[in-house]
């Protein structure tokens, strides 16, 4: 077991406890950028779509798993990223402002939504965001002259200083862009936790009460962690539209919200990393249920595309197993096989025993 | 002026009158105890002072200042801090950021310098770690800096939370039962820490509680309630003694103690 001795508070403030760590987070950035130098195009777009959902996944990792809210309206938020970008750009705004401003625009209305939205909690503040998915979805329609209505928008290519970042053109360079944002955006992340901001999150999503006792504003509180989860909700919004091309509202259907809650939810509520695992299952999956399709097909002779919904059974099995068995997600899963293997042979198997299944939020109140 | 002014507090509802015409007021530096029976309003004033109720009439005064409009998150940062009868900690977790947390009203930088984590925000990380580290020192809590909460026993929960006020540097601090579920000797070390909270920090105790050791042991004045008014008031020993207490504590009949 690896001991570490600390002798100065900024190791406890540092992201990384120690070295090896820092190591290992160095050399998975470095495999991330040189993906493109090893892998074909196919599976470049592939890790370019999951870098986006774990980009929209970490913007509802932050609202559900660190302040303690759910929200089935998120398919919403990617929306308006996707769009406000899209017509920016449209409107010649350069992708370096109308990129940032998608989001800023997002977090600031996920924001204002949140003011009314954060005094419900619990299946209230779902069945909420829900309807405000509803609203945005028919806002769209309606907005044709905007937003192309039924019949949809292109997103413009990417083009910065002359270097085009487009998605078909330069998939390369659009994986990068992809790759930069989401190394962004996580750090920020990573920043915003280990400082007041995050305690003030958990702080509220724990106690309430406890959190209005220590001058906690917990109204506004959770107002932040819409404007923030939304924010990063809409970026992701947008490079999902860049990623498609050309979209309409379809694109942006409930069960791209139902999907991100898997994402957070299989992946480990409350850990950043759970949101990247999450969705390298979410996106992963499909691909390896499309394979056993085919494989099936070809030498069993069974046809399994004749079985309509089977991605989402598969689905639905693995969402009730992590809640019944593993609550704590793939990352919480990881965690624990990890000690198991740093206190070898130490390990206890009632270490792991739960004191409290469910983050009090979760339950319906 | 006292410090603390509590003038004909009410609060009623519907027909209960939880907290029916109490008034007292705590000087600086005393350490003032509330008890009573079960269902006396103890809880329910200081549920009161941090503004989580709204009174029904009466007024609270806290150094000077009105606060009994004030919102319950404009409490903290004048200098109240408190623990509560079941215990309320951020569960999921641990020890040290349950304190830091408690240091949140001494938090200068804004979301967007955390976010970039300026200089100046592991400045000021680093001046709450110091601090929260003074408190796990009093507290003797060392051990348990990174535990999580959901793993403690009661008693280190009881006292992590009384850390947790004591992190926010109060002036003054509600103590809502410290030692209730605790072992006589544990009661006793909390005797101890009220007295070094008085005493070293400066600390002014409004606590509410059962055990009549430890109110006894520490209290410079003590206030009885029952039904949601007062009963008596003064030093520990007169208010044992007031017979209207001894009835409301075991019946009308005189009973020896």
């Amino acid at each position: 077991m690896r001991v570490v001795f600390k002798t100065s508070y900024d190791s406890d403030i540092d992201l990384h406890e120690h070295r090896g760590k820092r190591v290992v987070t160095g050399m998975l950035i470095a495999f991330m950028a040189a993906l493109p130098f090893f892998v074909g195009d196919y599976y470049l777009a592939e890790a370019t779509n999951t870098l986006i959902w774990a980009l929209a996944g970490m913007g509802l990792m932050l609202l559900v798993g660190h302040s303690g809210q759910v929200s089935l309206g998120h398919a919403a938020f990617l929306a308006i990223g996707a769009y406000t970008d899209a017509v920016l750009m449209g409107a010649g705004v350069p992708f370096l402002i109308a990129f940032p401003l998608a989001g800023i625009i997002t977090g600031l209305f996920g924001a204002f939504v949140a003011i009314p939205a954060v005094r419900l909690s619990g299946i209230y503040l779902a069945i909420a965001t829900l309807a405000l998915f509803v609203i945005i979805e028919e806002c769209i329609i309606l907005l044709a002259p905007i937003t192309g209505g039924v019949g949809g928008i292109f997103a413009p290519a990417i083009e910065i200083f002359g270097v085009s970042f487009d998605r078909y053109a330069a998939l390369s360079n659009f994986y990068w862009l992809v790759l930069g944002v989401v190394i962004l955006v996580t750090w920020g992340y990573a920043n915003a936790m280990r400082s007041a901001t995050g305690r003030s999150f958990l702080a509220v999503r724990d106690s309430e009460v406890s959190a209005r006792m220590l001058g906690i504003n917990v109204t506004r509180t959770r107002s932040l962690a819409f404007g923030l989860s939304t924010g990063m909700t809409g970026l992701a919004g947008a490079l999902m539209g860049h990623y498609i091309g050309f979209f309409n509202y379809e694109l942006f259907s409930i069960f791209v919200s139902i999907n991100l809650l898997l994402v957070v939810t299989i992946g480990g509520l409350g850990f950043i990393q759970g949101a990247f695992v999450g969705s390298i299952l979410i996106t992963v999956v499909p691909q390896l249920i499309a394979i056993l399709r085919d494989t099936a097909n070809a030498s069993l002779g069974i046809d399994l595309s004749a079985i309509p919904g089977l991605d989402t059974m598969i689905f639905s099995v693995i969402l009730i197993g992590f809640i019944i068995y593993e609550p704590s997600g793939l990352w919480g899963r990881w965690l624990k096989i990890r000690a198991w293997f740093e206190l070898f042979p130490l390990a206890r198997r009632d270490m792991f025993r739960r004191q409290k299944t469910y983050l009090k939020t979760e339950r319906m109140r | 002026m006292s410090f603390l002014d509590i003038e004909d507090l009410a609060v009623h509802f519907g027909g209960v009158k939880a907290v029916d015409g109490v008034s007292f007021s705590v000087e600086r530096g005393e350490v003032f105890s509330i008890i009573g029976p079960n269902g006396a309003g103890k809880s329910t004033i200081f549920n009161l002072i941090s503004r989580l109720y709204r009174p029904t009439r009466g007024r609270i005064r806290f150094d000077g200042q009105d606060i009994t409009e004030l919102p319950a998150h404009r409490i903290a940062p004048l200098g109240i801090a408190r623990t509560f009868q079941n215990i309320e900690l951020f569960d999921h977790s641990t020890v040290l950021d349950n304190l830091l947390m408690g240091r949140h009203v001494h938090r200068t930088t804004n979301v967007f310098q955390d976010i970039l984590f300026l200089p100046r925000v592991r400045r000021e990380e680093r001046e709450h770690r110091q601090r929260v580290e003074q408190v796990i020192e009093f507290l003797e809590l060392e051990a348990y800096r990174k535990k999580t909460i959901a793993g403690l026993p009661y008693g280190i929960r009881k006292i992590v939370e009384v850390g947790r006020a004591l992190a926010l540097a109060p002036k003054l601090i509600l103590l809502d039962e410290p030692a209730s579920g605790l072992s006589v000797e544990e009661s006793r070390e909390v005797a101890f820490w009220i007295e070094d909270m008085r005493r070293d920090m400066g600390l002014t105790v409004l606590m509410v509680e059962h055990d009549m050791n430890l109110v006894a042991a520490v209290s410079d004045r003590v206030l009885a309630l029952a039904n949601g008014r007062p009963l008596a008031e003064g030093a520990p020993s007169e208010v044992q003694a007031d017979p209207a207490v001894r009835a409301a504590y075991l019946g009308r009949r005189e009973v020896a103690v």
